[in-house]
């Protein structure tokens, strides 16, 4: 197991490396001089001095040396548009409303999903587990903005805010406004997590050792609990990591429709005004994020699963 | 007791060969059984007509209509549906109907470009990967290890910031990325069917790997890629839509649907029609690709065949 | 000895796309306290239906026990059971192994464990001393170290191993009738003898009345008491071991021994292959079942089902060549005369 996580871990420094990489010569061989993005031009001087500044007076090479550097010291880099604004700062103060809503959508789809799932096997071919199917392919076939649209006309306004989000206390406060957020950021997941886990729970059940237990006299609800649910609850987890990207990256636009300060909105505003240091440093930190999530999904895989766990490999 | 029969009954007669050879349930090829449960699968045939009935308008009603989708009218923005504008119009007076048709065109052009190279790259280096094994796949599996882990959107953002924003950006992003489920999908097909007997008489009279792979190996995945490609679709326009709705997707003149909901979304409150056509749109064309989906997986999956 | 259990007129069906299969086809008999039992036939004969039938482990649909038949186990219908019912006889009265033991233990659970379930439910042990016990059946199946083995994973096992496992989970509550389904069809040969002894064992030491389903003749000669040959949902011949090996009256029987290498004396006569398959049970034919593939098929067999002709008072058969009119012929002899030729 140790040697499992190490050599994860390996994969996750050369992934974030690529990243790093691609993202930093992408940004700094783009055509075009990076000072003069404005629609009026600076002065020749000023542009000089903004230049030795950023460091585009330096060779490519060099400065990417002095990037990596500040990044392996935790170091963000700083706003090109706003001067004076760090990355740092910028996700320390945006990160908690995406972290809040994530970690919202995250809890109550999968929590909703699985449970739905479960009942759509167990009632197979009755009308809940085709309303639970139906469920499901609604959820993947409607894009989130589209929900959170329809949420916004018809459940918002009178009894719910429709955009905004607490400033302050901005873990625990104003749980008012993220009720339709979170319904909208949540659906698809509901409805992945549903659909896998009913075709799960029903290739668990058709297993030899279902029928082993059945022989031995345990009553449904123990077959349930101690054969069925930790065995289809396995494959849920190598579609955990990418739904929470999905997720992370979804909130761009459910941060958006719903105005929430978050850093996906951020992200996309910086995009917008090519602020170059401020896309890398999300960038990369979503990266990071998104990377993390699939090697933890990957080690807890290993502890659910005992046959991982020794041999150090899926399968 | 024991009763009596007429003796010639007990005459020998020895095997019957009609009954003994007769082969007892008609046989069947996979692929016309395979077709057989398709048709029988309403919702799945109800999905293939209304994927083409919009693949049909896609294509034709902007060739029809006389009304060009960028002209604009000042006078005549924001209509409600009606028998001018059958769609209405929106925020620059431009005609929904045509627009929507013309948005669906990239749209669907998108989904199905990305299945394509999906389909194409994905099938033949996780074929290679898997048909080869060892040190090759090694290789090409932590490949594909890393490209898994960068996340789709930051790739698509990237690609779009440094090539400009638009259509281009969009495909070159999808060609990046999008092969890599279908290849792993392909490669653990393939270690399995490589072990067969079939496989090794091929290998046996001198068949070379190419025609290995594309001979035996290929046709045996077929319903396994059919699926996945089906599932593709839909994917790549979510994505596309998502792209478009924050901006970096398809720019003007041109429109998707994602572009219009997005514009659509801003009038909301007082014009909810300008968001309604293309949401609908997008939903109603990834449901019957997502449900037809499901019916090829039914319809195809081998172990439900009895 | 006392009838453990009387399985009377059993009829299973399966609903299909294609239409319904009759998978079992009214067969009766009955198992003695502690007596072994084989059920002998190929795949697809309905053994494993009927012992699962007696486990109540046929899902319903698309399986359908018709009316009519019924299950007696110590008198009473099993088949009539509650869900509760069934409960406490599972486990507890009968256990059941299965064919693959590479499938059937859950692979996310310790064995030990797995154990321990069944002896908390029907002996209301605590968790300590269902360990114990668990601990000591590993012991009775033997399995060496088994205090440090019962905190191990099935994937930790070889087959044989699990088999063994799987044993000791059916033995747990020592129940009165132990099912094996093929219990050694997916093991090495050499495995395959140690189970069966262990079987063996088990059947003397605790007095638990076996039924083992099988394909292999082979298997049966040294285990069983008496033999029940299944053909096409029937039962088609049923005897002691003596009976079905030396005095065999149903050519399908026959065909059977001649496929099995080492029991023939003539060590020299090719095994014998079975000429075509089984009938199709979605429509299963009017007459014997098995004339389609018989060399002294009369035509009789093909009109009618044949009754039960009685040989001894444990002996009997089912064949039109056992009537007092069909023509006096030497199946044995005409079936090895049909290899060597």
């Amino acid at each position: 197991m140790g040697r499992y996580i190490l050599k994860r871990l390996g994969y996750l420094l050369v992934t974030m490396w690529i990243i790093i990489t691609a993202t930093f010569f992408l940004m700094n061989t783009l055509p075009g001089d990076p000072v003069q993005t404005g629609t009026k031009l600076l002065p020749e001087a000023v542009a000089q001095n903004l230049r030795v500044k950023w460091g585009f007076d330096k060779p490519v090479t060099h400065r990417y040396v002095i990037y990596l550097n500040n990044l392996l010291h935790g170091d963000f880099g700083e706003s090109m548009k706003t001067p004076g604004l760090t990355a740092n700062a910028i996700i320390r103060d945006k990160f908690p409303a995406s972290a809040r809503l994530g970690l919202q959508a995250i809890t109550f789809g999968l929590l909703v999903g699985l449970i739905l799932g479960i009942i759509a096997a167990f009632k197979r071919n009755t009308w809940i587990d085709y309303t639970v199917i139906f469920i499901a392919i609604a959820g993947i076939s409607i894009p989130s903005f589209v929900l959170a649209a329809l949420l916004q006309k018809v459940i918002g306004g009178s009894l719910l805010p429709i955009i905004g989000w607490p400033s302050t206390n901005v873990w625990l406060s104003g749980f008012e406004y993220t009720i339709l957020p979170t319904l909208a950021a949540s659906f698809g997941s509901i409805a992945t997590y549903s659909r896998f886990m009913r075709t799960s729970v029903l290739e668990v059940l058709n297993n030899d050792y279902i029928l082993t237990a059945k022989a031995k006299g345990l009553s449904r609800r123990e077959i349930v609990q101690k054969h069925v649910l930790r065995n289809s609850l396995i494959p849920i987890i190598t579609i955990f990591a990418p739904q929470m990207a999905g997720i992370v990256t979804g909130s761009f636009v459910i941060e958006r429709i719903f105005c929430i300060p978050g850093l996906g909105m951020y992200y996309v505003e910086s995009i917008n005004g090519r602020d170059f240091p401020m896309i890398m440093a999300t960038t990369i930190f979503f990266s990071f994020f998104f990377i993390i999530s699939i090697v933890l999904m990957d080690i807890l895989y290993g502890i659910i699963d005992p046959r991982v766990r020794v041999s150090g490999e899926k399968r | 007791m024991i009763k009596e029969y007429e003796q010639e009954l007990f005459e020998v007669v020895g095997y019957d060969k009609e009954v003994a050879d007769a082969i007892v349930r008609p046989n069947i090829t996979y692929w016309k059984d395979a077709w057989r449960r398709l048709r029988k699968n309403k919702v799945a045939i109800f999905s293939m007509v209304t994927l083409l009935v919009i693949g049909l308008s896609c294509i034709l009603i902007p060739i029809l209509s006389r009304v060009d989708y960028t002209g604009q009218n000042v006078a005549m923005t924001h209509l409600k549906p009606g028998s001018q504008h059958w769609f209405g119009t929106d925020e620059l007076g431009r005609d929904v109907f045509v627009r929507l048709w013309m948005g669906g065109r990239v749209s669907i052009l998108i989904g199905l470009l990305g299945a394509v190279v999906s389909l194409v790259f994905g099938t033949l280096y996780g074929g290679i990967s898997g048909y080869f094994g060892g040190l090759i796949d090694d290789i090409m599996m932590r490949i594909v290890e890393v490209i898994v882990g960068i996340p789709y959107m930051i790739v698509v953002i990237l690609v779009s910031i440094s090539l400009g924003k638009g259509l281009p950006s969009l495909i070159i992003a999808l060609c990046i990325t999008s092969w890599t489920g279908l290849a792993r999908l392909v490669r653990g097909q393939v270690l399995q069917l490589k072990e067969n007997e079939y496989v090794l008489a091929s290998k046996a009279l001198g068949a070379s790997p190419m025609r290995i792979i594309l001979k035996h190996l290929l046709p045996n995945t077929m319903s396994v890629i059919i699926v996945n490609t089906t599932f593709q679709i839909p994917g790549f326009m979510f994505a596309e839509a998502f792209l478009s709705f924050i901006g970096l997707g398809v720019q003007p003149p041109y429109t998707s649907w994602g572009a219009m909901a997005a514009l659509g979304q801003q009038q909301m409150s007082y014009y909810p029609h300008e968001l309604l056509f293309p949401a609908v749109a997008i939903s109603l064309t990834m449901l019957t690709f997502n449900l037809l989906g499901d019916g090829l997986r039914d319809a195809l999956d081998p172990k439900l065949r009895q | 000895m006392t009838k453990l259990m009387e399985v009377k007129n059993l009829r299973v069906s399966f609903h299909t796309y294609a239409g319904e299969v009759q998978a079992v086809r009214d067969v009766s008999f009955s198992i003695d306290s502690g007596e072994a039992v084989a059920i002998v036939g190929e795949s697809g004969c309905g053994k494993t239906v009927t012992s699962k039938s007696i486990m109540g482990l046929i899902p319903t649909p698309p399986g359908d026990i018709k009316e009519n038949s019924s299950i007696l186990y110590k008198g009473k219908d099993i088949l009539k059971f509650s869900d509760k019912e069934w409960q406490k006889f599972r486990g507890a009265e009968a256990g059941m192994i299965f064919q693959d033991p590479m499938t059937s233990l859950n692979p996310t659970t310790k064995v030990g464990k797995q154990i321990m379930e069944n002896l908390m439910v029907h002996r209301h042990m605590n968790k300590s001393e269902a360990f114990n016990e668990a601990v000591r059946m590993l012991e009775v199946v033997n399995i060496p170290n088994s205090r440090e083995r019962v905190n191990d994973y099935p994937h930790q096992f070889s087959g044989g191993m699990r088999q063994r496992i799987m044993i000791a989970i059916a033995l747990a509550c020592n129940p009165r009738l132990l099912i094996a389904d093929e219990p050694t069809t997916a093991l090495d040969v050499t495995i395959q003898a140690q189970i069966l002894e262990l079987l063996k064992d088990i059947q003397k030491q605790f007095d638990t009345a076996v039924m083992l389903i099988t394909h292999d003749l082979g298997v049966v000669a040294g285990m069983a008491r008496n033999i029940i040959v299944m053909y096409a949902g029937q039962i088609i011949e049923k005897g002691t071991v003596d009976e079905v090996f030396k005095n065999a009256r149903h050519p399908y029987t026959n065909s059977l021994l001649n496929a099995v290498p080492g029991l023939n004396l003539k060590s020299k006569v090719q095994l014998a292959s079975i000429y075509g398959t089984p009938p199709d049970l979605l429509a299963p034919p009017a007459g014997c079942a098995f004339a389609g593939r018989c060399k002294f098929c009369m035509k009789i067999c093909r009109e009618q089902m044949p009754g039960v002709t009685k040989i001894s008072s444990t002996h009997e058969a089912s064949c039109w060549l056992q009537h007092s009119q069909a023509p006096r012929i030497n199946i044995a002899e005409g079936i090895r005369g049909e290899q060597d030729g």
